[in-house]
C-alpha cells in the first residue's frame, strides 16, 4: 500500500497526468468533426477516421515524396479532406438523407473499406515514417513533454474555442444548430438545407485533416492506421452524447487520463482496457451518453 | 396577392387537395376552415413548397411559385408559422428570431425588425435569453410568429396557432392575430377553432374532404344555417 501511495505522488505521475491532458486535446479533435457532422447530419460516419488517414497520406506524399515543405502541404492535406468530406455528403450521403439509418452506417462503413483499398493500392501496406520530431520540452529534470503533443493540444484548444464561437454568435453557427433541431423548418427561414449539410461536411472533413496534420508528426501512416483511433473516436462521441460538443470534449480527457493512468500502472495496453470497460460500465449506466440532455 | 388555383396536391399517391381555388388580396386577413384531415396543413405546405404539387398554380403577386423550392418562398413574403409552432426549442427566443431573418437580404433589417417584434410582444424581449423550449404554449406561439415576421413578410400563412393551447391561452392567440392583422399585415389562417377564427378574419374557405365546400365574408359564414350547424353547435 505504501508503494503505491508513493507512486501517486511520483514525479512519473504527475508527468503521466499531463501526458493524458495532452492526449485529450488530440482526441477532442478527433471527436469534434465526427459530433458536428451527426449533430448537424444525423448521420455517423463510420469512415470519418479514413479520411484523416487519406489527409495523413496525402501530407505525407506532398512533403516527403514531392519535397514540398511542412507548412503547404499541412495546409494542403487539410484542403483535400474538406474536399473528400463534400464529396462524401454529395455522392453517398444526400442520397441516403432519408434512408434508415442503418443503411447510411452501411455506405459509410463501405467507404471505410474504400478509402483502405485505395490507399492500399496507391502507396501499398508500408509503414511510412515522416522521421520528424519536434523533440521534447523539459519541464524539470525528470518530467519531459513531447512538443508535437503540446502543439496538438494547443491547436485543438484554439479550434474547439473558435468552434463555440463559431456555433454560438454567427448566423451560419446558429443555423447549424438550429438544422440539428428541426431540419424541415429551416427551409421556411429561407436556408437551403441541402447547401447547409455541404458545408457542414466540408467543415468536418477539414477538421480530419487538421487532425491529420497533428497525428502525421507522432504515428506512422499505413493504410489501417484509422482503426487504431477511429472506434476511441466513436466511444468518446457516444460517451458524451453523440452530437453533443462539450460532452464529447470532456469525454475525450476522462478518456485519455484512464488511458495514460493504466499505462503507468500496468502497461498503455491495459490503459485502453480501462478505458473500454469504463465505457461499457457506463453505458449500462447513462446510455444515453454522460452529458445526455434530459428530454 | 396570393392566388391558388386548381391546385391537387398529397403525400405520394394519396391526393390531400381536389382542385382548390382560394385567394387572399392585400391587407385582408382570410381563414381556411375545416375538420380534422381536410386538407388545411397540406395546403399551407404547398403553398410553402414543402410538399411537391401535382398539378395547379399558386401565384404570389403574379409571379408563379409552384416550382420554386421552400427556401426561396420566404424571399418573395411569404412567412409560414408552422403547426405545432415548431421552434428550435433548444435556442434561445433571440436565436430564434434570428433565424427567422437568416437570408443575407433580411440580415442588414434585423434589428429594426426585431425592435418590431418586440415592440408588439414584449413579453418576448423580458425573456429573449430564455430557451424557446422552455416557454409555455402561448409564449411559444408568440415567439413562433415573430420569428415569421422578422422576414417582413407581405403575407403571413398560420397554421392551426390555437392548437393544443389551454383555452385562456387561445383567447390571447386570437388577440394577437388581430393585432398582427391591425399591423395592416394580409393574413392566411388556417384554424379549427371556428366560432374564435371568423370573429377576425375578413373571409374565410371551407373545406372538407380535400375539396372547397363553401365561400364567404365571415360575417355570411357565421350566419350560414350549414356552418352553424357543422362548425358553431348550434
Amino acid at each position: 500500500m505504501a508503494e503505491f501511495t508513493e507512486s501517486l505522488f511520483s514525479i512519473f505521475f504527475i508527468e503521466t497526468l499531463m501526458n493524458g491532458l495532452l492526449l485529450g486535446g488530440i482526441l477532442a479533435l478527433l471527436s469534434i468533426g465526427l459530433n458536428l457532422i451527426f449533430g448537424v447530419i444525423d448521420v455517423v460516419w463510420i469512415c470519418y477516421a479514413e479520411i484523416i488517414m487519406v489527409g495523413m497520406y496525402l501530407i505525407f506524399y506532398l512533403n516527403n515524396d514531392l519535397g514540398f515543405h511542412i507548412i503547404p502541404s499541412m495546409i494542403a492535406g487539410i484542403l483535400f479532406s474538406g474536399l473528400v468530406g463534400w464529396l462524401t455528403h454529395k455522392i453517398v450521403i444526400s442520397r441516403l438523407i432519408d434512408a434508415a439509418p442503418i443503411n447510411q452506417l452501411i455506405a459509410t462503413g463501405g467507404l471505410l473499406f474504400f478509402f483502405q483499398g485505395a490507399a492500399m493500392i496507391v502507396f501499398g501496406i508500408e509503414f511510412r515514417n515522416m522521421g520528424m520530431s519536434l523533440g521534447s520540452l523539459a519541464l524539470s529534470e525528470d518530467i519531459y513533454l513531447s512538443w508535437t503533443r503540446l502543439l496538438s493540444f494547443a491547436i485543438s484548444g484554439v479550434i474547439v474555442v473558435g468552434l463555440y464561437f463559431f456555433l454560438s454568435k454567427s448566423y451560419l453557427g446558429a443555423a447549424i444548430r438550429a438544422i440539428s433541431q428541426d431540419k424541415e423548418i429551416m427551409s421556411l427561414m429561407g436556408v437551403d438545407t441541402k447547401k447547409l449539410y455541404l458545408l457542414t461536411s466540408a467543415i468536418g472533413g477539414a477538421l480530419a485533416g487538421l487532425a491529420a496534420c497533428l497525428l502525421v508528426l507522432q504515428y506512422d501512416v499505413h493504410p489501417f492506421i484509422g482503426l487504431s483511433f477511429g472506434p476511441i473516436t466513436f466511444i468518446i462521441c457516444v460517451m458524451g452524447g453523440l452530437g453533443n460538443m462539450v460532452g464529447g470534449f470532456v469525454a475525450a480527457f476522462i478518456f485519455s487520463e484512464l488511458i495514460t493512468i493504466g499505462g503507468y500502472f500496468a502497461e498503455i495496453e491495459w490503459g485502453y482496457v480501462l478505458a473500454f470497460v469504463f465505457f461499457i460500465v457506463m453505458m449500462f449506466i447513462r446510455p444515453e451518453g454522460l452529458f445526455a440532455r434530459k428530454s | 396577392m396570393l392566388d391558388v388555383s386548381s391546385l391537387n396536391a398529397g403525400y405520394g399517391s394519396f391526393q390531400a387537395l381536389f382542385d382548390i381555388n382560394i385567394n387572399v388580396n392585400a391587407g385582408e386577413a382570410v381563414a381556411v376552415i375545416g375538420p380534422n384531415g381536410a386538407g388545411k396543413t397540406t395546403l399551407m405546405r404547398a403553398i410553402s413548397g414543402l410538399i411537391p404539387v401535382n398539378d395547379g398554380k399558386i401565384h404570389m403577386e403574379g409571379t408563379d411559385v409552384i416550382r420554386t423550392p421552400s427556401h426561396d418562398i420566404v424571399k418573395l413574403g411569404i412567412a409560414h408559422v408552422p403547426e405545432h409552432r415548431r421552434l428550435f426549442p433548444r435556442m434561445s427566443v433571440e436565436d430564434n428570431l434570428r433565424m427567422g431573418a437568416f437570408s443575407p437580404q433580411f440580415r442588414a433589417n434585423f434589428q429594426n425588425r426585431l425592435n418590431f417584434v418586440y415592440s408588439l410582444f414584449p413579453k418576448m424581449q423580458e425573456r429573449r435569453n430564455q430557451y424557446a423550449g422552455t416557454m409555455s404554449g402561448g409564449e411559444q406561439q408568440m415567439c413562433a410568429i415573430g420569428r415569421a415576421l422578422m422576414s417582413d413578410p407581405k403575407i403571413l400563412l398560420m397554421d392551426e396557432p390555437s392548437a393544443g393551447l389551454a383555452p385562456v391561452i387561445v383567447q390571447q392567440v386570437f388577440e394577437l392575430i388581430k393585432k398582427i392583422k391591425n399591423e395592416g399585415l394580409t393574413v392566411l389562417i388556417v384554424e379549427q377553432n371556428v366560432k374564435q377564427v371568423l370573429k377576425v378574419v375578413d373571409r374565410a374557405y371551407i373545406i372538407e374532404a380535400g375539396s372547397l365546400k363553401m365561400e364567404g365574408t365571415s360575417a355570411e359564414l357565421l350566419n350560414s344555417k350549414e356552418v352553424q350547424k357543422a362548425y358553431l353547435g348550434m
